[in-house]
């Protein structure tokens, strides 16, 4: 029942954590790196509410054993929130409504991020395919959908200003 | 969960000898056995981690045009393969249908052969399960089984695989490579999953302490690039697991039917292969009445195990659409919904 230490880059700052056999990736980011922006549901893989970008990419961090991603690239939320101000995602999230209970936010914003780095332009179909890991038990689907839509024109609009 | 020795070998011969103590499983993503263990119905009492094991993460083409698929390759990242997708869609139509996005960017191709039952009576450690105690019983017959086989039971598991992966793996004659303590050997994918029998515990036909370090897909699967379809029916249009699935692929020439493969997923304990359907086809020309005769061999031996007689039925039409939509030709884009039996969904791009 040997502990073992485990290095991660967590929204770009390198840790070094020991941690128990069988440790999930929510459990050191909430535990014991204070980042409870990341939402423990399920934990069974199922909600989506855990989403975090792992390399890049979407995963759940309840399923994730920390042992075997030694050496990832960990996102957050609290990674994707400028020092100042908010993200163009959030912003949308918030302006929108799209937040109820605000339970699933974290992971809805996250899945987001992942989709709109890879098609900046989605439609809504790619929008409704994107989310379709992630449960938002207040049903408020339709704004957040909005919401992301919304986000990508902000992100677009934010690039035009920037290569102008 | 209980408690375990985590270890983490640096090569496949040391993750074999350390696999050699009873009590120990491979971990590789975690997508099944970390849920198992979260509920009891697994308790290793040592976790080998798989996952640092050098060269098991790589797709390679083989010299005639096969390949061979790493046990470590992701669910996503051999779907998104160009080369792969294009060479053989069906697979990576199914591997998209499955699970969710996050889920399969974690996922491992050997994980999920290696994936148990999603039975409820399997997870629930209150009822019987002689899959997960042998000698318990079976509280699945009898109880709420709508979901579960059709092909293949017997009375002491009724139990489906809930692998869609695996049905056109099987259905294309994927050849599983494994590592063992007595060296290596190569499985059939048709043979790897066990019907339940009187042993239902034995879910695979891998020894103790075996691992699968490969999966290889024939050059010869190839040929059904141009007509092959996944088709999946579930009670969601995404995130579910299937109620009947089936992969169908074709070789046609002037509306003549030279080479049929066919498999069904969620109605038996292993993917199953309809050979004698497959048989049936070839040669003749494919039209609604050869793929409803087909159909109807590859379910001629299917009965209820409990309330899902309706499966029979379903199965029936899912076998007959994935045969007519491959006749159609595999789509240019992968569909917005993989395997959906929908029409697809305009606009979209299947993309994370």
């Amino acid at each position: 029942m040997k502990h073992s230490v485990v290095s991660l880059t967590i929204n770009g700052a390198e840790r070094q954590m020991l941690v128990a056999p069988g440790s999930t990736l929510i459990d050191v980011l909430r535990e014991s790196q204070g980042l409870t922006g990341t939402r423990r549901g399920c934990e069974q893989g199922a909600c989506g509410t855990c989403t975090v970008l792992v390399d890049g990419k979407t995963a759940m961090s309840c399923m994730l054993p920390v042992e075997t991603i030694e050496g990832a690239h960990v996102e957050t939320i609290e990674g994707l929130t400028p020092p100042q101000g908010l993200h163009p995602i959030q912003e949308a999230f918030l302006q929108g409504f799209a937040t109820q209970c605000g339970f699933c936010t974290s992971g809805m914003i996250m899945v987001a991020a992942a989709l709109l780095a890879k098609n900046p332009n989605p439609s809504r179909e790619d929008v409704v395919r994107a989310i379709s890991g992630n449960i938002c038990r207040c049903t408020g689907y339709e704004a957040i959908i909005d919401a992301i839509l919304d986000a990508a024109v902000r992100i677009r609009s934010a690039a035009h200003a920037e290569a102008a | 969960m209980n408690r375990f020795d985590y270890i983490r070998p640096v090569s496949v011969p040391e993750a074999i000898a350390a696999a050699a103590v009873p009590g120990s499983a491979y971990l590789a993503a975690g997508t099944n056995l970390l849920d198992l263990m979260k509920v009891g119905a697994s308790r290793p009492e040592r976790v080998i981690n798989i996952t640092r094991l050098p060269g098991l993460d790589r797709i390679e083409w083989l010299p005639d045009g096969g390949v061979r698929v790493g046990t470590l390759v992701r669910n996503s990242d051999l779907a998104y393969d160009e080369r792969f997708a294009k060479t053989f869609p069906v697979v990576a139509e199914a591997l998209l249908s499955g699970a969710s996005a996050q889920l399969r960017n974690a996922a491992t191709v050997g994980g999920n052969l290696m994936q148990r039952t999603r039975c409820a009576y399997f997870h629930d450690l209150a009822g019987a399960c002689n899959r997960r105690e042998p000698g318990s019983g079976c509280d699945a017959l009898g109880g709420e089984n709508r979901l579960q086989a059709v092909l293949g039971w017997s009375e002491h598991c009724i139990a489906t695989h809930p692998s869609d992966f695996c049905v056109p793996l099987a259905a294309l004659d994927a050849i599983v490579e494994v590592e063992g303590p007595h060296g290596g050997r190569e499985i059939a994918l048709d043979t790897l999953h066990r019907l339940p029998g009187a042993t239902p515990e034995q879910e695979t036909a891998l020894l103790p302490g075996e691992l699968i370090v490969a999966l290889r897909l024939p050059a010869e699967a190839s040929s059904f690039s141009r007509n092959a379809r996944y088709i999946k029916l579930r009670e969601r249009t995404s995130y579910a697991f299937a109620v009947v699935s089936a992969a169908a692929a074709l070789e046609v020439e002037g509306g003549t039917i030279r080479k049929a493969r066919i498999a069904l997923g969620g109605v038996a304990a292993k993917p199953w292969r309809a050979r004698e359907a497959e048989a049936l086809l070839e040669g003749k020309q494919a039209t609604a009445q050869a793929f409803a005769e087909a159909a109807e061999l590859a379910l001629a031996e299917a009965r209820p195990s409990g309330d899902n007689a309706f499966k029979i039925e379903l199965a029936h039409r899912i076998v007959t659409r994935a045969l007519s939509l491959a006749l159609e030709g595999t789509p240019q884009a992968m569909p917005a919904l993989p395997a959906s039996p929908f029409p697809a969904l305009s606009g979209a791009n299947h993309v994370i």
